[in-house]
């Protein structure tokens, strides 16, 4: 069963990473999404996470299923941290175990790739110049300040 | 669940600060379309129109399609593009 996990809390990413060390296994990725200061030059002084987390948590699941029929993993975990995050804060951590290395970068690579596509969470930036902004994807082009890439 | 009841419309980051509420509840007929609710969630939320193009909606915690049918009981959850990661 892959460790699937929302919390407020700051994240263990030693835990997380020794969740799926396994005699299996050959390679271990971890990825680590962090707050960032400055994107497109826009200034961030701190940023919030809101979650649909019924849903967010099933999707997570189904996340892992997926990669598990795509990949040879032997062991996944993901957990994603809600709430206000400070700057260099790690907001997702995703760690996966595989047989050899390529694959573990791999999954590793579509698991982030698809959980941002895909997962129920909003990032709302607070900036240095006092706005305070939802980002979407698809609202890039409506708003001066609008980013899609966080991580 | 047969007849009529309500469905539970949920809302998330922008779209419930645009529909200036993080939930409604809708009374529904018996089974109705995605669609129909949608356009009900329109109507009662007039905030939500200028998002209308970007907004993702689900049912019952899974993505939805306007043709997916709702019954009474049901979830329903309205959000913008999601931008976690």
């Amino acid at each position: 069963m892959p460790v699937i996990h929302l919390t407020d809390q700051p994240l263990d990413y030693t835990a997380i990473t020794e969740s799926v060390r396994d005699p299996a296994a050959g390679a271990v990725v971890l990825f680590l999404g962090t707050v960032r200061e400055f994107t497109a030059g826009q200034q961030t002084e701190h940023l919030e996470y809101e979650a649909y987390r019924e849903m967010a948590e099933s999707s997570l699941k189904q996340l892992a299923d997926e990669a598990s029929a795509r990949f040879p993993i032997v062991k996944t975990a993901i957990v994603h941290r809600l709430g206000a995050l400070q700057l260099s804060d790690v907001a997702v951590a995703i760690a996966v175990s595989t047989p050899h290395r390529a694959q573990a970068f791999a999954a590793g690579q579509w698991l982030i790739d698809t959980l941002k596509q895909r997962v129920p969470i909003w990032k709302r930036e607070h900036y240095t110049d006092g706005r305070v902004l939802w980002q979407h994807p698809a609202a890039v082009a409506d708003s001066a300040a609008g980013q899609s890439e966080g991580t | 669940m047969t007849g009529a009841g309500t469905v539970t419309v949920l809302f998330f980051a922008a779209a419930r600060d645009a529909a200036g509420t993080a939930q409604l509840q809708l009374p529904v007929p018996a089974k109705v379309t995605l669609a129909q609710i949608q356009q009900q969630v329109l109507r009662h939320a007039g905030g939500l129109q200028p998002l209308q193009s970007l907004l993702l909606w689900a049912v019952n915690n899974q993505y939805a399609l306007p043709a997916t049918m709702v019954q009474p009981g049901d979830t329903v959850a309205c959000f913008p593009p999601v931008s976690g990661g």
